[in-house]
C-alpha cells in the first residue's frame, strides 16, 4: 500500500514528461522509464509475467528500435514543434475523465473472488492445469496450451512485422 | 550500416554482458514453465543480446556471426509452432490440442508438457530473429545494398 502513491506519481510524471518534452530522443528515454515504472506496478499487483514483458519489451527493445529510427533522421526532424492546444480539449478531456471515473466506480474490487472474471473459467485453469499439463506456471499453461491458437496468431503478427520492416526499409538490396 | 564501436570500455563490457544476457535468455525460455517468463520474454532477451552484439561489434564482425546466420532462418520459429500443431493433427486430434501429440512413449500430461516446451521454443526463435531483423532493417541507410545480398551474387 505504501508503494502505490509514489509509483502512481512517478507514472503520471513520466507520462506527462514524455508528452511535454521538446526533443524526441529525450521523449524516448522518458517513455522507457515510464515502462519501467509500469512494470513495477504490474509486479506490485502480482502479474509477474506481464511485468517481465513490460520491462523487457517496453523499456528495452522498444527504446532501442525508437533510437535506431531517430538516428536515421536529421537533427531538425527530432525536435517537436507543437501547435497550440485547441480550447475544446480543455473542455472535452476533463469530461471524458469524469466519464471514465464514473464507469470505473462500477468495476468489481481488485481480487474480488465473486467478480465475473474470477468465476467463469479461471478456477478451472487454476485447479486443473498442473495435473493436465505438469506446468506450475498457470500463465504459461494458458498461453501455450489452452489458448495456443491465439499465441500462434500473435506469433504470425510478429513475423509479419519483421517481414514488413525488411520489405519497406531494405529497398537498397533489391 | 552499423560500424564497430571503437571504445575499449564498451567492447570489454560487451564481451562480459552479452554471454550473460544470452544465458539468461535461454534460462528464461527453459524455466518459463516453472517460473515467470516463457517463450516471448526469452526470445526478446536473446534478441536484445544479439542487437547489443551488433551495436558494439558491427554487423559484419565475427562476433555477431550468430546474428547473421540466424537471420536466414526467418520464420523457422513459426514453422516449429505450426509443426507442433501439425503433429497433433497427425496424432488424430485437433490442431494444437496436445492431448494427441504424435510423440510416442509419453502419457497425456507429458504430451502437454512437451507441446508447451516446443511451442515456447518456436515463439522464442521467431521473436529473437524478428527483433534482430528489425534492428538491422532500421539501421540500414537509404540506397545501401544489403551485405548478404551482395555476397550471394
Amino acid at each position: 500500500m505504501t508503494f502505490e502513491i509514489p509509483l502512481l506519481v512517478l507514472l503520471v510524471m513520466t507520462a506527462a514528461g514524455a508528452v511535454l518534452v521538446k526533443d524526441l530522443i529525450s521523449a524516448v528515454f522518458i517513455l522507457g522509464s515510464y515502462s519501467f515504472a509500469l512494470a513495477l506496478v504490474w509486479a506490485l499487483v502480482g502479474a509477474v509475467d506481464v511485468a517481465f514483458v513490460e520491462a523487457v519489451v517496453g523499456a528495452g527493445l522498444a527504446t532501442v528500435f525508437f533510437l535506431l529510427t531517430l538516428f536515421r533522421m536529421a537533427e531538425k526532424d527530432t525536435l517537436i514543434r507543437r501547435p497550440p492546444v485547441p480550447w475544446i480539449a480543455f473542455v472535452a478531456l476533463p469530461l471524458l475523465a469524469i466519464l471514465l471515473l464514473y464507469g470505473a466506480g462500477d468495476l468489481p474490487a481488485f481480487g474480488d473472488p465473486l467478480s465475473p472474471a474470477s468465476t467463469h473459467i479461471s478456477p478451472a485453469y487454476l485447479e486443473s492445469s498442473v495435473e493436465q499439463t505438469r506446468t506450475p506456471n498457470v500463465v504459461t499453461a494458458v498461453l501455450m496450451d489452452y489458448r495456443s491458437l491465439d499465441t500462434l496468431v500473435e506469433t504470425i503478427v510478429i513475423f509479419t512485422a519483421g517481414i514488413a520492416c525488411a520489405l519497406i526499409l531494405r529497398r537498397g538490396g533489391a | 550500416m552499423i560500424h564497430p564501436h571503437d571504445s575499449a570500455i564498451v567492447r570489454t563490457l560487451g564481451r562480459i554482458v552479452i554471454p550473460v544476457a544470452q544465458l539468461f535468455g535461454f534460462y528464461v525460455l527453459i524455466f518459463g514453465q516453472h517460473g515467470p517468463g516463457g517463450g516471448f520474454v526469452g526470445g526478446v532477451v536473446l534478441a536484445a543480446s544479439m542487437i547489443l552484439a551488433i551495436l558494439i561489434f558491427g554487423v559484419d564482425a565475427n562476433d555477431s556471426q550468430l546474428a547473421q546466420k540466424v537471420l536466414h532462418g526467418d520464420g523457422v520459429g513459426l514453422l516449429i509452432f505450426a509443426g507442433v500443431g501439425g503433429l497433433c493433427l497427425i496424432g488424430g486430434g485437433q490442431f494444437l490440442n496436445y492431448s494427441s501429440l504424435a510423440i510416442p512413449g509419453l502419457d497425456e500430461a507429458s504430451r502437454h508438457y512437451a507441446g508447451i516446451m516446443l511451442t515456447q521454443i518456436g515463439v522464442a526463435a521467431d521473436v529473437a530473429v524478428t527483433g534482430v531483423s528489425i534492428a538491422i532493417s532500421l539501421s540500414m541507410e537509404d540506397g545501401e545494398v544489403a551485405a548478404e545480398e551482395v555476397s550471394h551474387g
